[in-house]
């Protein structure tokens, strides 16, 4: 910022111009980036929604499987597969062909939302109440706290972002140990196992669905 | 005479103490510091089977777990006045405090410890914390990543802690050596069957992982950093500002 004003007499830009300049980014950012439409009140309402998505599934009574699908439903309405998907692969991502990555963003889809699901399956008869929410660097933490049966209550975070274009959530975060980094650390090592073949990676994490 | 060794067993966890305060302090690490992998490792292979073995005898368990959780609870009630000292050494009266009630309500409602009446009826969950945590707050670094036979994952400040921890008891004090060590049986016994409830959960998640090391040693740190309250606002992952 320093250096930008220190520069400014220099600059050939006049006041009115820069000026003008100035709203006019600014409009672009604002209708380039949807994103921030993203508040408190809407950030919080998406886990709500979730939540009560997610109480609904558990308490069906409904087979296995038939709840993995159910989960399906849950990333795919409420969250950021893509962005998820993307950097779960950290580098890998960048050397992967669009349909490599279509194919992988769908694979991956599927893995997290059965393995998450499996572990929700485990919270038949709990209670998930959103506390609170507040903004954390380009996004929103919504917190809400698990009370399981027979358990301490433990702390349940949704990290939601709109930079999608739509208020999505992108993390969740269980007592300080998150899924954008587990799955960094899981896809990574899946990856190793096939000594970087992406196609070959894929079909393992298909058969892993 | 007699009270030689009592004070032998106090001099051990303030030598350990000093010397770790000697390490190098390190604030707050988010990365993974791992220079021990691969004998880490080989300790892995170990406890995954051992694990492995635990969740085979649950599956055979006919109580529902009754047994081994007034087991669980019975250690846990032995181990609280190591909790409310390192809480006070920590400089934390209220977590100090909340156990004090803990125990005293679980000897005496909870039929010496053998059921968690605070927890139940009482609204009073208990308040974890070991010797790790309070060379955490005396600002002592978190060290290399460990894994441990038997105990899993852990950390050269955190292991450091656990021997410390071995000593650092109250109940030394007013125990007999003989009456000590019969407690400190009971205490393994009963922390071993706790785990053994969790063993199922525990076996599942890493059994199924292509790599269980790398896992299990993220969880932990990541776990270990929250509940210390060693994370900050800064090390959180943005993906979209990239």
């Amino acid at each position: 910022m320093k250096t930008f004003l220190t520069h400014m007499p220099n600059s050939t830009l006049t006041r009115r111009s820069f000026g003008a300049s100035v709203a006019a980014s600014f409009a672009l950012v604002t209708m380039a980036r949807p994103a921030f439409a993203l508040d408190d009140a809407s950030a919080r309402a998406l886990i709500d929604r979730a939540v009560g998505d997610v109480h609904e599934i558990i308490n069906s009574g409904r087979s296995e499987a038939q709840m993995l699908i159910d989960f399906e439903g849950i990333f795919t309405r409420y969250g950021d597969v893509t962005t998820i998907a993307r950097t779960t692969l950290g580098a890998a991502a960048r050397q992967a062909s669009a349909s490599q990555m279509s194919d992988y963003t769908r694979a991956f889809g599927i893995y997290i939302s059965h393995k998450y699901g499996r572990r929700f399956r485990e919270f038949i008869g709990a209670q998930i109440d959103v506390t609170g929410s507040r903004p954390l660097k380009s996004f929103y933490e919504v917190r809400s706290v698990a009370h399981l049966q027979g358990m301490a209550p433990f702390e349940l975070l949704w990290y939601v972002s709109g930079a999608s274009g739509r208020d999505l959530f992108f993390n969740i975060v269980i007592e300080g140990v998150d899924l954008l980094n587990t799955e960094r650390v899981e896809m990574g090592a899946m990856l190793d196992r096939r000594r970087g073949d992406i196609n070959a990676f894929i079909a393992d994490l298909r058969a892993l669905g | 005479m007699q009270h030689l060794p009592r004070l032998f067993r106090l001099a051990v966890p303030l030598l350990a103490a000093s010397l770790l305060l000697g390490c190098a302090v390190q604030q707050n690490p988010s990365g993974i510091n791992d220079p021990f992998e691969q004998s880490n490792r080989q300790t892995h292979e170990f406890n995954l089977a051992l694990s492995g073995a635990l969740a085979g005898m649950t599956d055979g368990d006919s109580d529902g777990g009754a047994v081994t959780k007034v087991a669980a609870n019975f250690a846990a009630n032995l181990g609280l006045p190591n909790k409310i000292l390192n809480s006070l050494l920590q400089g934390r009266i209220e977590p100090a405090v909340m156990n004090t009630l803990r125990l005293v309500v679980n000897t005496t409602f909870g039929v010496g410890g053998l059921f968690d009446a605070a927890g139940t009826s009482f609204d009073l969950p208990e308040h974890h914390t070991d010797f790790g945590e309070t060379l955490y707050v005396w600002g002592v670094g978190e060290g290399a990543y460990l894994e441990l036979p038997v105990i899993g994952p852990s950390t050269e400040r955190d292991a450091a802690g656990k021997v410390v921890d071995f000593f650092l008891d109250p109940l030394g004090t007013v125990l007999t050596v003989r009456e000590h060590n019969a407690v400190r049986v009971l205490r393994g016994a009963g922390n071993a069957a706790g785990k053994l409830r969790y063993a199922g959960s525990i076996n599942d998640m890493l059994q199924g992982s292509a790599d269980s090391y790398a896992q299990a040693r993220l969880i932990y740190l990541q776990n270990r950093r929250f509940a210390l309250g060693a994370t900050s606002d800064e090390d959180v992952f943005d993906p979209y500002a990239e």
